[in-house]
């Protein structure tokens, strides 16, 4: 089959792989349809996500049809077609039960700290992704969900990831009505979290990043007020002036480890590694934020240690909230938002680009060119579906 | 409202007077009535319909929930196992086992717990050395990998020629550098500086500036 092939960093290929098998009777092989390049990739792609090993297929964000099932899987059929939440996980565990399925304690051996994600690295369990044509898909009957008929492919690719997270974002920041919101970055995720923060009652949503064609992008599309960080003198100060001198009641870091905006984070958090990536949209929040604030982060980050200001953290009396989005939590109530038209998240794509095009693909949206927001890897097999949409749409 | 203006008015006279009242943080919160023209505002406002507030609910919404943990797969590769774990998991990846020298290195890391920073400096190390036996492994399979090809080089030469052409400029320059100064090799008065400033990857350009002063904002670090 072909994939998506980890050649070391900024350095990715398409390339013939051995077909997956069926490892355990729970599992079960996907024919992939569409899957995403989602910013988190871009860690893994800019080689900051430690034990990501050669050859490795990332892509956490795909759906598919049922190709084969182990003898364990009762509920999927050979042709239904699903969408696969990007965490693995077993429904059962003492942290599923809770579910806590982001932090799933019976698919991920070499780590104990992180759960399980498809395509990214061994750190997060050391399965490959959907940036292929098929993908071995453990615990069959419990992560992927039938698409119902009425879901756009396009709307079921984002519900695996960007739309959840973004979802999981603003509710973990316990919005009340009223509330001025502030999300860093202006990715998927961070777009998402926007809108859901609109859903949840606030008053204000106000989104901060430092590309243009991004901000005028989530201005349009989650009808928020936008702030460049580059023509600000410090965020801080910036939005207490924003919001009478009182601060933010909700940040939401929708931007992990690769930050921009702070040399000393960038070098001892990017080039030297000395910290678990640059932690300046997290110190944004926490010094944004209004005493007694709630602050969500969804943003990835790498395990271990970041330089946080908790000091601060501690004197404001916040709340600080974050997780790996648990995907299958979020669907029901998230498909009823599409049927109702209340998020319509398609609309955010940008590129379509057959998977042979990988390396091209993870250049544009790592160097943020061409106004790319999300870019759809189409493999081979889907011919019908690239004749029409194999060509980058504006 | 009032505070903004009190900022405005700073400013040009002698520093006692500035302030001609005292601050005061007050919010402005919008009304409902301003806010309906956001498609689905509030859809979500009554907590009953979230999902997870204030935090994860148990039982759970999720719809399908196997009794007991899942049957034990079969170890047919190396899997490296967290030491904060009891053993192996029920279910794990089988993609890519450690081999060669990164392979070492990952079964060392994995000796120090994930509490100890050795272990994910000896796995970043392992990355670093697993690329360059990432090329020799192509170049044994007799592919010669098409490194600027891999990097995206079609799309930057599409949507980003000046950016290209900028970066080739650097890379110019460093090599130029590194050249003129292996030139004065040995002299005792060779800039050590200008050799470290060098050392940046030229993929990444110099590191970026434009946030506050950095010595100010890590003084928490
Ligand atoms: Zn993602
Ligand atoms: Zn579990």
């Amino acid at each position: 089959m072909l994939a998506m092939n980890y050649r070391g960093p900024y350095r990715v290929r398409a390339e013939h792989k051995p077909d997956p098998v069926i490892e355990h009777p729970g599992d079960a092989i996907i024919r992939v349809t569409r899957s995403c390049i989602c910013g988190s990739d871009l860690h893994l792609y800019h080689g900051l996500v430690p034990d990501t090993r050669v050859g490795h297929t990332f892509g956490h964000e795909f759906i598919g049809v049922v190709e084969e099932v182990g003898s364990g899987v009762h509920k999927l059929q050979v042709g239904d077609k699903v969408l696969v939440p990007f965490n693995v996980f077993c429904g059962s565990c003492f942290f599923c039960d809770r579910e806590l399925y982001g932090n799933c304690d019976n698919m991920n051996a070499q780590s104990s700290a992180v759960g399980s994600i498809y395509g990214y690295s061994h750190t997060a369990g050391g399965y490959d992704g959907g940036q292929a044509e098929l993908v071995r898909v453990p615990m069959a009957d419990v992560g992927p969900m039938i698409i119902p008929h009425d879901i756009h492919d396009d709307d079921a690719v984002l519900l695996t990831d960007a739309v959840p997270t973004g979802y999981q974002a603003a509710e973990m920041g316990d919005i009340e009505e009223g509330d001025t919101v502030v999300v860093f970055g202006a990715g998927p995720v961070g777009i998402f979290a926007a809108k859901s923060a609109w859903l949840m009652g606030a008053g204000r949503v106000i989104v901060v990043d430092h590309v243009d064609y991004r901000l005028e992008f989530v201005k349009r599309y989650a009808q928020c007020e936008i702030v460049n960080f580059k023509e600000v003198r410090d965020m801080a100060e910036h939005i207490k002036k924003m919001t009478d001198w009182m601060g933010a009641d909700v940040c939401i870091d929708a931007v992990g480890c690769e930050a921009s905006g702070n040399a000393m984070q960038t070098l001892t958090g990017r080039y030297l590694m000395a910290q678990a990536g640059s932690a300046t949209a997290l110190h944004w929040c926490i010094n944004s934020v209004r005493k007694g604030g709630n602050v969500s982060i969804v943003g990835v980050y790498g395990p271990t240690f970041n330089a946080v200001p908790i000091g601060n953290a501690l004197n404001k009396g916040l709340t600080l909230r974050m997780n790996q989005a648990s995907v299958r939590r979020h669907l029901p109530r998230l498909i009823e938002h599409i049927r109702a038209g209340r998020l319509n998240p398609k609309e955010i794509i940008t590129h379509r680009v057959p998977l042979e095009d990988v390396s091209d693909a993870y250049h544009i949206f790592s160097g943020k060119l061409d106004e790319c927001i999300k870019t759809v890897l189409i493999p081979p097999n889907t011919n019908q579906v690239r004749q029409v949409t194999a060509s980058t749409m504006h | 409202m009032e505070s903004r203006e009190i900022v405005q008015q700073k400013g040009g006279h002698a520093h006692t007077g500035q302030h001609p009242g005292p601050g005061r943080a007050a919010p402005h919160r919008p009304t409902r009535d301003e806010l309906q023209h956001i498609q689905g505002w509030g859809a979500d406002l009554d907590r009953k319909d979230r999902p997870g507030v204030p935090m994860e609910r148990t039982p759970p919404r999720f719809i399908h929930q196997p009794e007991g943990d899942p049957l034990q797969q079969q170890e047919k590769i190396e899997v490296l196992v967290s030491s904060e774990r009891p053993g192996i998991t029920q279910v794990f990846g089988t993609v890519q086992p450690p081999a060669g020298l990164s392979g070492m290195l990952r079964r060392l890391a994995f000796r120090a717990s994930e509490n100890d920073l050795r272990h994910w400096l000896l796995l970043l190390l392992a990355d670093r050395v697993n690329v360059v036996e990432g090329i020799a492994d192509d170049l044994a399979r007799g592919h010669i990998p098409n490194v600027l090809g891999e990097m995206g080089i079609k799309a930057e030469l599409k949507h980003n020629p000046a950016g290209l052409a900028k970066k080739a400029a650097i890379v110019a320059a460093v090599v130029g550098t590194a050249y003129y100064l292996m030139e004065r090799r040995g002299r005792p008065d060779r800039d050590r500086h200008a050799e470290h400033r060098l050392s940046f990857d030229p993929r990444h350009g110099p590191p970026e500036s434009g946030g506050a002063d950095p010595g100010r904002r890590n003084r928490c670090a």
